[in-house]
C-alpha cells in the first residue's frame, strides 16, 4: 500500500479553484517531488494531506488510513511558512513540539541531543530562538520535523535559507530517511534539488496535475532527439543531422526522424573525427518546468 | 499524554512566569501590606504591643492612684514634672503625661514624648482614657459599670426597606470597598487573561508557528488547551486575591480599626466572584481567539479587542450612580448583558441583594454566549489562522464561516 493516496481531490477558496481533480500516490522508500509555479496549489494540496484544511471533494489516505489525530504523530511536516517560539530556548522548543507528536520528555531530549550533534547545533542548545540566524533556526525546524521518527515526511522548500554545507547535510539526512523506508514528499522550486533527490514527481499548474510519474521517464519523454558533440576540428556535413546549433565548447546536432544517436556516432568516428564528448541531449527539469508551465500559462 | 493537556500546561507555565502576570497578581496583597505598614510607622504603633510598657504620669488632682495598669501598660506615678522628665530621658518610661488640677472640668491632659509621631496610637489613647475614668470612678460605682464605661460602644445598625421590613442586604457603603476593589481587579484580570489568548495565538500566527502546530493537533485541541491554560493562570490570580483580600481586611480592621472593622461581605460573594471570573474569562477568551484568527498582527488584534473589553470596564465609570440606585432597571438589564455582567453583578452584590432570578439569568446568558463564541472561534481559527496579509472584511468572514 502506498504511504499517501490522494484521489481526485478539489478545493476552492472564494471563487478561485485552488486544486482541481488532483490524484497522486507516494510510496514508502521514495522521495516524491511536488513542483509547480507560485500559486499552483502545492501548499493547498499539502495542507489537505495534513488535514489542516478539508478538501471540497475527493479522498485522502495517509499511511493506510484516513488521517486522524493519532496518525498525525506518524507525520513530520516542515511548512514553507514556518517559525518557532522566539523567546523559548532551542531545547525547550524542540521538546514541546516533540511532545505534541507523542514523545515523552526524556526520549525527546535524548533524540534532540543526537540530532543537534549531527547538525553541529549542540552549542546552540540553550540559546533562545531569537538569538539564532535564519539558517540555524531552519535546521532546528528540520530537527522538529523528524525528531519523532515519522513514517511520512513532508518538506516544503526545506533548503531556502541554508548555506551549501548545511544544504548538503540536510540532503544526506533526507536520503538516509528514504533509505530507512520513509516516504518523503519534497515541495520546492529548486529543480536541481528535485533532479538530484527525487524518484518520482508531480508538477501542478493552476491546481491541476500537468506532469506525473518517474523522473527519468519524464525526462526521456521530453528528450529533444538531438546529441551534444565536442569534437576536434570542423564537423562538416553529417548524414542524418537536420540542424546544427553552435554553443560555447560543443555543438548540438538535431537528428532527423530516421537516425539514431548511435548511427551519428559511428559516422563521426568513421569520418576520422576525434570525439572528446558525445551524449544524448536531455532537457533539464528546469527546462521542462518552464516549457510546461509556459504552455499552461499561454 | 493528552495533547490538550500538553498545550494547557505549556500555556499555563509560560503565563505564570511572565513578569507582568507576577506583578499584577502580587500587587494587591503587597500594596495592602505596605499600606498597613505605613499606617503603623506613621502612627507610631508597634505592630505587636506584647511587651510591658511603662508610662509615667504626674497627678496634680491627687486621685489617680487606685488603678495603675491597663493591659500591657503600667502607669508609674511621679511627684514632679522634673522627675518624670528625667525618667523619660533615662528611658525608664516611654512617655509621660500630666493630669492638671482642672482635668475634670477641662478633660485636658498634657503628654510628653521623645520620638516624633503622626498621631498618638489608638491603644495609648484608650489606655490613658480608661486609666483616668477607672480612677475617677473607683469606689463610687460597681466594677461592671467601670467595665462598661471603658468598653467600646457596640452599635448595631439595621437597614429597613420602604415597607419597614428588615432589608435583606445590611451594611453601609463601606461594604462596597471590597467588592469595588475586587471588581476593578476582576476587570484587569479579564482583560489581561483574554489579552494573553490574543497574544499567544497572534504570536503563533505572526511567527508562522501555526501550521507546524496544526500538523500535530486539531484546531479544537489547540483552542481548548490555550483557553483553559491561560484561564487557569487567570483563575490562580483571582484565587490569590480572593484568599488575600479577607486576610488583609482582617489585618487592617484589627490594627487600623475604624469603619474597616464594620465591613460585612456577603458569604456568597467570593463564590460568585470565581463563577463570574470563569464565565467572563471564557467569553472574552473565545472572542480574543476569534479576533486573533482574522487579524494579521498582535497589534491589530489588540486594537479590535479594545472595543469589547470596554464593555466590561464601563460599569466602573458609573459607580456613583450604582451606589445611589443599585437596583435600577438599567443596571438589572446590564447585569444580564453578558459583556458587562461579570463586573456589574459583582459590584451590585456588594451593595444590594441581587435577586436569584437575575443571577441565574445572567449566568445562563453568559454560558450560552460562551458556547456560541466557542463554536464561532473554532471555525474562524480553522478558516483564517493560516491566512496572512490583508484582514478579511465582515462579508468575507460570514462567507468563510459558511464554508468552514
Amino acid at each position: 500500500m502506498p504511504a499517501v493516496e490522494v484521489d481526485n481531490i478539489a478545493k476552492s477558496f472564494k471563487d478561485k479553484l485552488a486544486v482541481d481533480a488532483l490524484s497522486l500516490s507516494v510510496s514508502r522508500n521514495e522521495i516524491f517531488g511536488l513542483i509547480g509555479p507560485n500559486g499552483a496549489g502545492k501548499t493547498t494540496t499539502i495542507r489537505m494531506m495534513m488535514d489542516i484544511i478539508k478538501p471540497d471533494s475527493g479522498g485522502i489516505t495517509i499511511l493506510d488510513e484516513k488521517l486522524s489525530e493519532a496518525s498525525k504523530n506518524k507525520l513530520g511536516y516542515l511548512p514553507e511558512e514556518r517559525g518557532l517560539y522566539r523567546k523559548l530556548k532551542v531545547i525547550d522548543s524542540i521538546i514541546y513540539l516533540a511532545s505534541l507528536k507523542g514523545m515523552d520528555r526524556r526520549s525527546a531530549e535524548e533524540k534532540a541531543d543526537r540530532l543537534l550533534g549531527q547538525t553541529g547545533m549542540l552549542p546552540a542548545k540553550n540559546k533562545r530562538i531569537e538569538e539564532l540566524s535564519k539558517g540555524m533556526a531552519q535546521i532546528i525546524q528540520f530537527i522538529v520535523t523528524i525528531i519523532h521518527d515519522p513514517e511520512l515526511v513532508i518538506l516544503d522548500e526545506p533548503y531556502t535559507a541554508l548555506d551549501p554545507v548545511n544544504t548538503e547535510l540536510l540532503k544526506s539526512i533526507v536520503l538516509d530517511l528514504r533509505n530507512e523506508g520513509k516516504a518523503i514528499i519534497l515541495s520546492t522550486h529548486q529543480m536541481n534539488q528535485v533532479e538530484e533527490l527525487c524518484d518520482r514527481i508531480l508538477m501542478i499548474n493552476n491546481g491541476r496535475a500537468v506532469l506525473y510519474g518517474n523522473l527519468r521517464e519524464i525526462k526521456a519523454k521530453y528528450r529533444s532527439h538531438s546529441v551534444i558533440v565536442d569534437a576536434e576540428g570542423e564537423l562538416g556535413q553529417v548524414p542524418g543531422v537536420s540542424q546544427k546549433r553552435d554553443h560555447k565548447g560543443y555543438v548540438e546536432m538535431v537528428l532527423d526522424g530516421n537516425t539514431t544517436p548511435k548511427q551519428v556516432l559511428e559516422r563521426l568516428v568513421s569520418a576520422g573525427m576525434t570525439i572528446n564528448r558525445f551524449e544524448v541531449a536531455t532537457p533539464s527539469l528546469n527546462e521542462i518546468f518552464l516549457e510546461v508551465a509556459g504552455k499552461n500559462h499561454e | 499524554m493528552n495533547k490538550t493537556f500538553l498545550i494547557f500546561r505549556h500555556e499555563f507555565l509560560r503565563t505564570i512566569r511572565r513578569t507582568g502576570f507576577i506583578i499584577l497578581t502580587l500587587a494587591l496583597p503587597v500594596l495592602a501590606l505596605v499600606a498597613i505598614g505605613i499606617f503603623h510607622i506613621a502612627s507610631g504603633t508597634p505592630s505587636a504591643p506584647a511587651q510591658i510598657q511603662n508610662i509615667g504620669y504626674v497627678d496634680e488632682v491627687g486621685v489617680f492612684d487606685q488603678v495603675t495598669t491597663q493591659g500591657n501598660i503600667n502607669f508609674v506615678r511621679f511627684d514632679t514634672t522634673e522627675a518624670a522628665t528625667q525618667a523619660l530621658l533615662d528611658k525608664d518610661i516611654t512617655e509621660y503625661f500630666i493630669i492638671p488640677p482642672d482635668f475634670v472640668s477641662t478633660e485636658v491632659i498634657d503628654r510628653f514624648i521623645t520620638q516624633k509621631e503622626f498621631t498618638p496610637s489608638q491603644s495609648i489613647i484608650d489606655a490613658i482614657k480608661n486609666f483616668t475614668s477607672s480612677n475617677l470612678l473607683a469606689g463610687k460605682v460597681s466594677t461592671d459599670v467601670i467595665t462598661r464605661v471603658e468598653g467600646s460602644l457596640n452599635l448595631q445598625t439595621t437597614t429597613l426597606t420602604s415597607t419597614g421590613a428588615v432589608a435583606p442586604q445590611q451594611g453601609g457603603y463601606a461594604n462596597f470597598i471590597v467588592p469595588g476593589i475586587f471588581s476593578l481587579l476582576l476587570v484587569l484580570s479579564l482583560i489581561f487573561s483574554s489579552t494573553y489568548v490574543l497574544q499567544s495565538l497572534g504570536e503563533e500566527k505572526e511567527n508562522r508557528l501555526m501550521e507546524i502546530l496544526l500538523s500535530s493537533v486539531s484546531t479544537r485541541q489547540l483552542l481548548a488547551g490555550k483557553v483553559l491554560g491561560l484561564g487557569a493562570a487567570g483563575l490562580l490570580q483571582v484565587i490569590v486575591w480572593v484568599i488575600s483580600l479577607p486576610l488583609l481586611l482582617h489585618l487592617a480592621s484589627s490594627t487600623i480599626g475604624g469603619f474597616l472593622s464594620n465591613i460585612q461581605i456577603p458569604a456568597n460573594f467570593w463564590a460568585f466572584g470565581i463563577i463570574y471570573f470563569i464565565l467572563g474569562y471564557l467569553l472574552f477568551a473565545v472572542l480574543s481567539a476569534s479576533v486573533a484568527s482574522v487579524t494579521s498582527t498582535v497589534q491589530e488584534g489588540q486594537g479590535i479587542a479594545g472595543i469589547y473589553t470596554l464593555s466590561a470596564v464601563w460599569p466602573l465609570w458609573f459607580v456613583s450612580l450604582l451606589l445611589i440606585f443599585p437596583n435600577s432597571p438599567v443596571w438589572v438589564a446590564f447585569s444580564i448583558f453578558p459583556f458587562s455582567a461579570p463586573v456589574l453583578v459583582m459590584m451590585r452584590l456588594g451593595l444590594t441583594g441581587v435577586p436569584a432570578w437575575q443571577l441565574a439569568t445572567s449566568m445562563i446568558v453568559l454560558a450560552l454566549f460562551v458556547l456560541g463564541g466557542l463554536a464561532l472561534s473554532a471555525r474562524l481559527l480553522r478558516t483564517y489562522m493560516l491566512m496572512y496579509g490583508k484582514r478579511p472584511n465582515l462579508r468575507e468572514i460570514i462567507r468563510g464561516l459558511r464554508t468552514a
